[in-house]
Protein backbone atom coordinates (compact mmCIF):
# COMPACT_ATOMS: atom_id res chain seq x y z
CA UNK A 1 0.00 0.00 0.00
CA UNK A 2 1.48 3.57 -1.07
CA UNK A 3 1.75 5.71 1.97
CA UNK A 4 -1.09 8.28 2.48
CA UNK A 5 -0.84 11.55 3.09
CA UNK A 6 -0.98 11.57 6.74
CA UNK A 7 1.98 8.77 6.34
CA UNK A 8 4.13 10.61 4.06
CA UNK A 9 4.07 13.49 6.70
CA UNK A 10 5.17 10.80 9.11
CA UNK A 11 7.98 10.15 7.44
CA UNK A 12 8.95 13.77 6.70
CA UNK A 13 8.55 14.34 10.05
CA UNK A 14 10.94 11.51 10.99
CA UNK A 15 13.64 14.17 9.49
CA UNK A 16 13.01 16.83 12.31
CA UNK A 17 16.02 16.60 14.95
CA UNK A 18 15.94 17.78 18.06
CA UNK A 19 16.17 21.99 18.40
CA UNK A 20 15.73 22.27 14.98
CA UNK A 21 14.45 25.38 13.56
CA UNK A 22 11.56 24.42 10.91
CA UNK A 23 9.42 26.12 8.71
CA UNK A 24 6.39 23.99 7.15
CA UNK A 25 4.91 24.76 3.58
CA UNK A 26 1.25 24.47 3.06
CA UNK A 27 -0.91 21.02 2.14
CA UNK A 28 0.64 17.89 3.27
CA UNK A 29 3.52 19.82 4.75
CA UNK A 30 1.45 21.33 7.49
CA UNK A 31 0.51 17.88 8.61
CA UNK A 32 4.21 17.63 9.91
CA UNK A 33 3.36 19.47 13.08
CA UNK A 34 1.28 17.02 14.35
CA UNK A 35 3.68 14.03 14.12
CA UNK A 36 7.32 15.39 15.71
CA UNK A 37 8.83 12.27 17.10
CA UNK A 38 9.05 11.50 20.83
CA UNK A 39 11.51 13.64 22.57
CA UNK A 40 12.13 15.99 19.58
CA UNK A 41 11.30 19.37 20.49
CA UNK A 42 11.21 21.96 17.46
CA UNK A 43 10.28 25.57 16.71
CA UNK A 44 7.79 26.79 13.85
CA UNK A 45 8.42 29.24 11.82
CA UNK A 46 5.81 31.38 9.91
CA UNK A 47 7.00 33.46 7.18
CA UNK A 48 4.81 36.44 8.01
CA UNK A 49 6.61 36.59 10.94
CA UNK A 50 6.30 34.46 13.54
CA UNK A 51 8.99 31.94 15.16
CA UNK A 52 7.29 29.61 18.16
CA UNK A 53 3.91 28.47 16.27
CA UNK A 54 1.14 26.83 18.72
CA UNK A 55 -1.71 24.98 17.23
CA UNK A 56 -5.06 26.02 16.04
CA UNK A 57 -7.21 27.96 18.79
CA UNK A 58 -9.85 26.35 20.30
CA UNK A 59 -13.26 27.47 19.04
CA UNK A 60 -14.08 30.90 19.94
CA UNK A 61 -10.55 31.87 20.73
CA UNK A 62 -9.49 32.77 17.24
CA UNK A 63 -7.69 36.13 16.76
CA UNK A 64 -7.46 37.72 13.40
CA UNK A 65 -3.89 39.28 13.92
CA UNK A 66 -3.06 35.85 14.38
CA UNK A 67 -2.82 33.42 11.72
CA UNK A 68 -0.08 31.42 9.59
CA UNK A 69 1.40 31.65 6.50
CA UNK A 70 -1.47 29.71 5.28
CA UNK A 71 -3.50 32.66 6.65
CA UNK A 72 -5.33 29.95 8.91
CA UNK A 73 -5.74 30.84 12.85
CA UNK A 74 -3.08 29.92 14.75
CA UNK A 75 -1.52 29.97 19.03
CA UNK A 76 1.14 31.75 20.31
CA UNK A 77 2.56 29.53 23.08
CA UNK A 78 5.95 30.19 25.70
CA UNK A 79 8.55 30.58 23.03
CA UNK A 80 6.94 32.55 20.47
CA UNK A 81 8.29 35.74 19.09
CA UNK A 82 6.96 38.38 16.46
CA UNK A 83 9.04 40.13 14.09
CA UNK A 84 8.11 41.94 10.27
CA UNK A 85 8.37 40.22 7.31
CA UNK A 86 12.08 41.51 6.67
CA UNK A 87 13.56 40.05 9.82
CA UNK A 88 11.54 36.68 8.90
CA UNK A 89 13.01 36.21 5.34
CA UNK A 90 16.38 37.51 6.67
CA UNK A 91 16.03 34.12 8.85
CA UNK A 92 15.27 31.86 5.92
CA UNK A 93 18.04 33.82 2.98
CA UNK A 94 20.80 33.97 6.17
CA UNK A 95 20.51 30.20 6.81
CA UNK A 96 19.24 30.46 10.14
CA UNK A 97 16.12 27.90 9.35
CA UNK A 98 17.47 24.60 9.89
CA UNK A 99 15.04 22.49 7.56
CA UNK A 100 11.59 23.29 5.33
CA UNK A 101 9.37 20.65 4.12
CA UNK A 102 7.61 21.67 1.15
CA UNK A 103 4.85 20.60 -1.75
CA UNK A 104 6.38 20.21 -5.15
CA UNK A 105 4.51 19.82 -8.57
CA UNK A 106 7.91 18.60 -9.99
CA UNK A 107 11.47 17.70 -9.08
CA UNK A 108 13.88 17.07 -11.48
CA UNK A 109 16.86 14.51 -11.50
CA UNK A 110 19.36 17.62 -10.20
CA UNK A 111 16.98 18.43 -7.48
CA UNK A 112 15.13 21.57 -9.48
CA UNK A 113 11.72 22.23 -8.03
CA UNK A 114 8.84 23.69 -9.25
CA UNK A 115 5.94 24.36 -7.04
CA UNK A 116 4.86 27.49 -7.78
CA UNK A 117 2.80 28.23 -11.03
CA UNK A 118 1.15 26.43 -13.73
CA UNK A 119 0.87 28.98 -16.68
CA UNK A 120 -2.51 29.83 -18.22
CA UNK A 121 -3.53 27.90 -15.37
CA UNK A 122 -3.07 28.69 -11.99
CA UNK A 123 -2.86 32.27 -10.66
CA UNK A 124 -0.85 32.15 -7.32
CA UNK A 125 2.55 32.55 -7.15
CA UNK A 126 5.69 31.56 -5.36
CA UNK A 127 5.13 33.71 -2.19
CA UNK A 128 8.05 32.78 0.39
CA UNK A 129 8.98 29.38 -1.53
CA UNK A 130 11.81 30.86 -3.79
CA UNK A 131 13.39 32.32 -0.71
CA UNK A 132 12.52 29.50 1.05
CA UNK A 133 14.75 26.92 -1.13
CA UNK A 134 17.51 29.50 -1.65
CA UNK A 135 18.57 30.10 1.97
CA UNK A 136 17.51 26.99 3.85
CA UNK A 137 20.44 24.21 3.76
CA UNK A 138 18.06 21.40 3.97
CA UNK A 139 15.03 21.15 1.85
CA UNK A 140 12.62 18.25 1.97
CA UNK A 141 10.24 17.62 -0.77
CA UNK A 142 6.99 16.13 -0.13
CA UNK A 143 4.24 15.11 -2.91
CA UNK A 144 2.31 12.80 -4.68
CA UNK A 145 4.74 10.69 -7.37
CA UNK A 146 2.48 10.76 -10.32
CA UNK A 147 -0.38 14.01 -10.84
CA UNK A 148 -2.53 12.16 -13.44
CA UNK A 149 -1.01 9.75 -14.59
CA UNK A 150 2.78 11.33 -14.90
CA UNK A 151 5.91 11.23 -13.15
CA UNK A 152 6.38 14.59 -11.02
CA UNK A 153 9.92 12.98 -10.86
CA UNK A 154 11.31 14.27 -14.04
CA UNK A 155 14.62 14.55 -16.11
CA UNK A 156 13.93 17.98 -16.45
CA UNK A 157 11.09 20.34 -14.94
CA UNK A 158 8.64 21.63 -17.89
CA UNK A 159 7.11 23.82 -15.02
CA UNK A 160 8.83 27.24 -14.18
CA UNK A 161 11.04 27.01 -11.65
CA UNK A 162 11.39 27.82 -8.01
CA UNK A 163 14.55 26.80 -7.55
CA UNK A 164 17.79 25.05 -9.07
CA UNK A 165 19.31 21.93 -7.31
CA UNK A 166 18.23 22.74 -3.97
CA UNK A 167 16.12 19.73 -3.38
CA UNK A 168 18.19 17.55 -0.79
CA UNK A 169 15.14 14.58 -0.23
CA UNK A 170 11.73 14.03 -1.94
CA UNK A 171 9.19 11.82 -0.21
CA UNK A 172 6.18 10.60 -2.12
CA UNK A 173 3.53 8.48 -1.99
CA UNK A 174 5.05 5.31 -3.26
CA UNK A 175 9.08 6.14 -1.95
CA UNK A 176 12.13 8.28 -0.78
CA UNK A 177 14.82 9.36 -2.49
CA UNK A 178 18.27 11.75 -2.01
CA UNK A 179 19.46 13.96 -4.09
CA UNK A 180 23.01 14.75 -4.48
CA UNK A 181 23.97 17.23 -7.25
CA UNK A 182 27.62 16.26 -7.24
CA UNK A 183 26.84 12.56 -8.34
CA UNK A 184 26.03 11.63 -11.54
CA UNK A 185 22.74 10.37 -11.75
CA UNK A 186 21.68 12.95 -8.52
CA UNK A 187 18.87 10.52 -7.41
CA UNK A 188 19.12 7.63 -5.42
CA UNK A 189 16.27 5.70 -4.50
CA UNK A 190 16.58 4.90 -0.58
CA UNK A 191 13.69 4.00 0.81
CA UNK A 192 10.23 1.84 -0.60
CA UNK A 193 6.71 2.75 1.05
CA UNK A 194 5.85 -0.71 2.50
CA UNK A 195 4.33 -2.99 -0.27
CA UNK A 196 5.20 -1.12 -3.09
CA UNK A 197 7.90 -2.62 -5.28
CA UNK A 198 11.44 -1.14 -6.30
CA UNK A 199 9.86 -2.42 -10.47
CA UNK A 200 6.29 -0.51 -9.69
CA UNK A 201 8.51 3.00 -8.90
CA UNK A 202 11.12 2.46 -11.81
CA UNK A 203 7.56 2.39 -14.10
CA UNK A 204 6.09 5.80 -12.56
CA UNK A 205 9.39 7.68 -12.46
CA UNK A 206 10.48 9.28 -15.33
CA UNK A 207 14.17 10.59 -14.16
CA UNK A 208 17.00 8.48 -13.51
CA UNK A 209 17.83 7.46 -10.30
CA UNK A 210 20.26 4.68 -8.49
CA UNK A 211 18.92 2.41 -6.33
CA UNK A 212 20.43 2.34 -2.75
CA UNK A 213 17.40 -0.11 -1.12
CA UNK A 214 18.61 -1.73 2.66
CA UNK B 1 4.17 70.90 17.27
CA UNK B 2 3.27 69.54 13.63
CA UNK B 3 0.00 68.04 14.27
CA UNK B 4 0.35 64.37 12.56
CA UNK B 5 -3.27 63.26 13.84
CA UNK B 6 -5.94 63.50 11.12
CA UNK B 7 -10.32 63.00 11.71
CA UNK B 8 -10.67 60.26 8.90
CA UNK B 9 -9.08 58.70 6.99
CA UNK B 10 -10.16 60.38 3.74
CA UNK B 11 -8.92 64.02 5.07
CA UNK B 12 -5.40 61.61 5.81
CA UNK B 13 -5.13 61.45 2.56
CA UNK B 14 -5.86 65.36 1.38
CA UNK B 15 -3.48 66.32 -1.43
CA UNK B 16 -1.89 62.75 -1.35
CA UNK B 17 -3.67 61.11 -4.13
CA UNK B 18 -2.96 61.13 -7.47
CA UNK B 19 -3.43 58.93 -10.95
CA UNK B 20 -0.66 56.86 -11.80
CA UNK B 21 1.17 56.92 -8.52
CA UNK B 22 2.58 53.90 -6.88
CA UNK B 23 1.45 53.04 -3.52
CA UNK B 24 2.52 50.35 -1.03
CA UNK B 25 0.03 48.22 0.88
CA UNK B 26 0.62 46.87 4.96
CA UNK B 27 -0.43 43.56 5.59
CA UNK B 28 -0.35 40.03 4.56
CA UNK B 29 -3.43 38.53 3.48
CA UNK B 30 -6.23 40.42 5.15
CA UNK B 31 -3.50 40.19 8.17
CA UNK B 32 -2.73 43.53 9.23
CA UNK B 33 -4.06 45.71 6.43
CA UNK B 34 -4.87 48.83 6.39
CA UNK B 35 -8.37 48.64 5.43
CA UNK B 36 -10.09 51.82 6.19
CA UNK B 37 -7.32 54.25 4.07
CA UNK B 38 -7.96 51.63 1.21
CA UNK B 39 -11.35 52.27 1.30
CA UNK B 40 -10.56 56.08 1.36
CA UNK B 41 -8.47 55.64 -1.58
CA UNK B 42 -11.41 53.67 -3.85
CA UNK B 43 -13.69 56.58 -2.50
CA UNK B 44 -11.29 58.92 -3.88
CA UNK B 45 -11.61 57.29 -7.41
CA UNK B 46 -7.60 57.85 -8.14
CA UNK B 47 -7.03 55.18 -11.39
CA UNK B 48 -4.23 53.83 -12.89
CA UNK B 49 -2.14 52.46 -9.23
CA UNK B 50 0.80 50.68 -9.30
CA UNK B 51 0.41 49.23 -5.88
CA UNK B 52 3.09 47.28 -4.03
CA UNK B 53 1.91 44.57 -1.12
CA UNK B 54 2.35 40.65 -0.63
CA UNK B 55 -0.89 39.68 -2.23
CA UNK B 56 -3.89 41.22 -3.16
CA UNK B 57 -6.30 40.90 -0.17
CA UNK B 58 -9.72 39.08 -1.11
CA UNK B 59 -12.14 40.07 -3.32
CA UNK B 60 -13.40 43.45 -2.22
CA UNK B 61 -10.98 43.18 0.93
CA UNK B 62 -8.18 44.97 1.23
CA UNK B 63 -6.35 45.58 -2.03
CA UNK B 64 -8.66 43.68 -3.23
CA UNK B 65 -11.23 46.89 -2.80
CA UNK B 66 -9.19 48.79 -5.77
CA UNK B 67 -8.91 45.88 -7.91
CA UNK B 68 -12.85 45.38 -8.02
CA UNK B 69 -13.25 49.17 -8.41
CA UNK B 70 -10.48 48.46 -11.48
CA UNK B 71 -8.21 51.43 -10.20
CA UNK B 72 -5.50 48.98 -10.12
CA UNK B 73 -2.93 49.64 -12.96
CA UNK B 74 -0.12 47.12 -11.93
CA UNK B 75 0.37 44.68 -9.42
CA UNK B 76 3.66 44.19 -7.39
CA UNK B 77 3.45 41.24 -5.24
CA UNK B 78 4.32 37.78 -3.97
CA UNK B 79 1.06 36.05 -4.10
CA UNK B 80 -2.56 36.73 -6.16
CA UNK B 81 -4.21 33.60 -5.55
CA UNK B 82 -7.27 33.71 -3.52
CA UNK B 83 -8.72 36.45 -5.20
CA UNK B 84 -10.65 35.57 -8.22
CA UNK B 85 -11.28 39.44 -9.25
CA UNK B 86 -7.45 39.52 -9.75
CA UNK B 87 -7.26 36.54 -11.12
CA UNK B 88 -9.93 37.20 -14.08
CA UNK B 89 -8.46 40.65 -14.61
CA UNK B 90 -5.17 39.12 -14.64
CA UNK B 91 -5.87 36.45 -17.43
CA UNK B 92 -7.95 38.91 -19.56
CA UNK B 93 -4.68 41.14 -19.71
CA UNK B 94 -6.66 44.13 -18.08
CA UNK B 95 -4.25 44.12 -14.93
CA UNK B 96 -0.55 43.52 -15.05
CA UNK B 97 1.79 41.18 -12.35
CA UNK B 98 5.10 41.67 -11.42
CA UNK B 99 5.70 38.51 -9.07
CA UNK B 100 8.50 38.92 -6.92
CA UNK B 101 9.44 36.40 -3.99
CA UNK B 102 8.26 37.37 -0.95
CA UNK B 103 11.96 38.19 0.59
CA UNK B 104 12.87 39.85 -2.11
CA UNK B 105 10.02 42.02 -2.31
CA UNK B 106 10.43 42.86 1.43
CA UNK B 107 13.77 43.77 0.97
CA UNK B 108 13.40 45.66 -1.98
CA UNK B 109 11.29 48.32 0.35
CA UNK B 110 13.63 47.75 3.24
CA UNK B 111 16.31 48.73 0.81
CA UNK B 112 14.41 51.35 -0.99
CA UNK B 113 13.40 53.43 2.71
CA UNK B 114 17.27 52.89 3.84
CA UNK B 115 18.60 54.71 0.78
CA UNK B 116 20.23 51.64 -1.12
CA UNK B 117 19.39 51.39 -4.52
CA UNK B 118 19.55 47.58 -5.04
CA UNK B 119 21.12 44.53 -3.88
CA UNK B 120 22.31 41.24 -4.47
CA UNK B 121 20.31 38.35 -3.28
CA UNK B 122 20.29 34.35 -4.20
CA UNK B 123 16.41 34.38 -4.08
CA UNK B 124 15.54 33.23 -7.51
CA UNK B 125 18.84 32.25 -9.41
CA UNK B 126 17.66 30.29 -11.98
CA UNK B 127 14.04 31.14 -12.31
CA UNK B 128 12.14 33.25 -14.63
CA UNK B 129 12.25 35.71 -11.49
CA UNK B 130 15.88 36.50 -12.86
CA UNK B 131 15.02 36.95 -16.13
CA UNK B 132 16.63 40.15 -17.61
CA UNK B 133 18.59 40.87 -13.81
CA UNK B 134 22.29 41.44 -13.72
CA UNK B 135 23.88 38.23 -11.96
CA UNK B 136 27.26 37.97 -9.83
CA UNK B 137 28.79 35.49 -8.51
CA UNK B 138 30.47 35.80 -4.59
CA UNK B 139 31.83 33.03 -3.47
CA UNK B 140 31.40 30.94 -6.33
CA UNK B 141 27.68 31.21 -5.90
CA UNK B 142 25.46 33.03 -8.34
CA UNK B 143 23.33 36.33 -6.85
CA UNK B 144 20.83 38.31 -8.65
CA UNK B 145 20.72 42.13 -8.54
CA UNK B 146 16.98 43.45 -6.60
CA UNK B 147 16.25 47.17 -7.17
CA UNK B 148 14.79 48.79 -4.10
CA UNK B 149 11.29 50.20 -4.06
CA UNK B 150 9.99 53.69 -3.27
CA UNK B 151 6.61 54.07 -3.59
CA UNK B 152 4.42 58.09 -3.34
CA UNK B 153 2.67 56.96 -0.80
CA UNK B 154 2.68 54.29 2.25
CA UNK B 155 -0.43 53.04 3.68
CA UNK B 156 0.31 50.83 6.94
CA UNK B 157 -2.08 49.42 9.63
CA UNK B 158 -0.74 49.49 12.88
CA UNK B 159 -2.10 48.16 16.63
CA UNK B 160 -1.33 51.42 18.47
CA UNK B 161 0.48 54.48 18.29
CA UNK B 162 1.05 58.14 19.73
CA UNK B 163 0.37 61.45 18.28
CA UNK B 164 4.16 61.81 17.47
CA UNK B 165 3.70 58.77 15.00
CA UNK B 166 5.56 56.23 17.15
CA UNK B 167 3.68 52.29 16.61
CA UNK B 168 3.81 48.95 17.91
CA UNK B 169 1.94 46.29 16.11
CA UNK B 170 -0.49 43.48 17.36
CA UNK B 171 0.88 39.77 17.17
CA UNK B 172 1.44 38.81 12.89
CA UNK B 173 -0.23 41.98 11.78
CA UNK B 174 3.08 43.72 11.85
CA UNK B 175 4.10 41.83 8.73
CA UNK B 176 5.19 44.41 6.43
CA UNK B 177 4.05 46.92 7.82
CA UNK B 178 6.93 48.42 10.16
CA UNK B 179 9.31 47.81 6.41
CA UNK B 180 6.93 49.08 4.32
CA UNK B 181 6.71 52.63 6.70
CA UNK B 182 10.10 53.61 5.58
CA UNK B 183 9.67 53.44 1.94
CA UNK B 184 7.82 55.82 0.75
CA UNK B 185 7.48 60.02 -0.12
CA UNK B 186 4.44 60.12 2.53
CA UNK B 187 3.64 57.50 4.95
CA UNK B 188 -0.21 57.67 6.43
CA UNK B 189 -0.38 54.97 9.67
CA UNK B 190 -4.51 53.96 10.27
CA UNK B 191 -4.13 52.64 14.08
CA UNK B 192 -6.65 50.93 16.46
CA UNK B 193 -4.83 53.12 19.70
CA UNK B 194 -4.23 56.55 19.77
CA UNK B 195 -2.22 57.46 22.63
CA UNK B 196 0.01 60.63 23.93
CA UNK B 197 3.73 60.53 23.16
CA UNK B 198 5.23 58.99 26.76
CA UNK B 199 2.71 56.18 26.90
CA UNK B 200 4.68 53.86 24.59
CA UNK B 201 7.59 52.39 26.43
CA UNK B 202 10.58 53.86 24.24
CA UNK B 203 11.95 50.78 24.34
CA UNK B 204 8.86 49.15 22.96
CA UNK B 205 8.98 51.06 20.17
CA UNK B 206 8.64 49.33 16.83
CA UNK B 207 8.21 52.09 13.87
CA UNK B 208 10.21 55.55 15.02
CA UNK B 209 7.68 58.73 14.42
CA UNK B 210 9.75 60.12 12.25
CA UNK B 211 8.76 57.48 8.98
CA UNK B 212 4.82 58.62 9.61
CA UNK B 213 4.16 61.39 8.13
CA UNK B 214 0.13 61.33 8.94
CA UNK B 215 -1.93 58.75 11.20
CA UNK B 216 -6.23 58.27 11.58
CA UNK B 217 -7.39 56.36 14.56
CA UNK B 218 -9.78 53.84 13.60
CA UNK B 219 -11.37 52.32 16.73
CA UNK B 220 -12.58 48.71 16.52
CA UNK B 221 -12.05 47.82 13.17
CA UNK B 222 -14.04 44.82 11.44
CA UNK B 223 -11.18 41.84 11.06
CA UNK B 224 -12.05 39.24 9.08
CA UNK B 225 -10.08 35.75 9.69
CA UNK B 226 -9.45 34.36 6.03
CA UNK B 227 -9.52 30.99 7.16
CA UNK B 228 -10.82 29.82 10.74
CA UNK B 229 -9.27 26.60 11.70
CA UNK B 230 -9.71 25.70 15.51
CA UNK B 231 -9.11 22.36 17.29
CA UNK B 232 -11.37 20.59 19.56
CA UNK B 233 -10.98 20.54 23.24
CA UNK B 234 -10.54 17.53 24.41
Amino acid sequence: MPWNREQIAARAAQELKDGFYVNLGIGIPTLVANMIPEGVSIQLHSENGMLGMGPFPYAGEEDADLINAGKETVTKIPTTSFFDSAMSFGMMRGGHIDISILGGLQVSEKGDLANWTIPGKMVKGMGGAMDLVAGVPRIVVVMEHEAKGQSRIVNECTLPLTGRQVVDLIITDLAVFEVDPARTPSLKLIELAPGVSAGEVREKTDAAYVEALN
Amino acid sequence: MTNKVYRDSASALTGLLRDGMTIISGGFGICGIPDSLLAAIEDSGVRDLTIVTNNPGLDGMGVGRLVNSRQVRKLIASYAGENATFAKQYLAGEVELEYCPQGSLVERIRAGGSGIPAFYTPTGVGTQVAEGKETRLFDGREYLLERGIFGDLAVIHAWKGDSEGNLVYRMTARNFNPVMATAAKVTVAEVEHLVEPGEIDPDHIITPGIFVKRMVQVPDPYKHIEKRTVRQRA
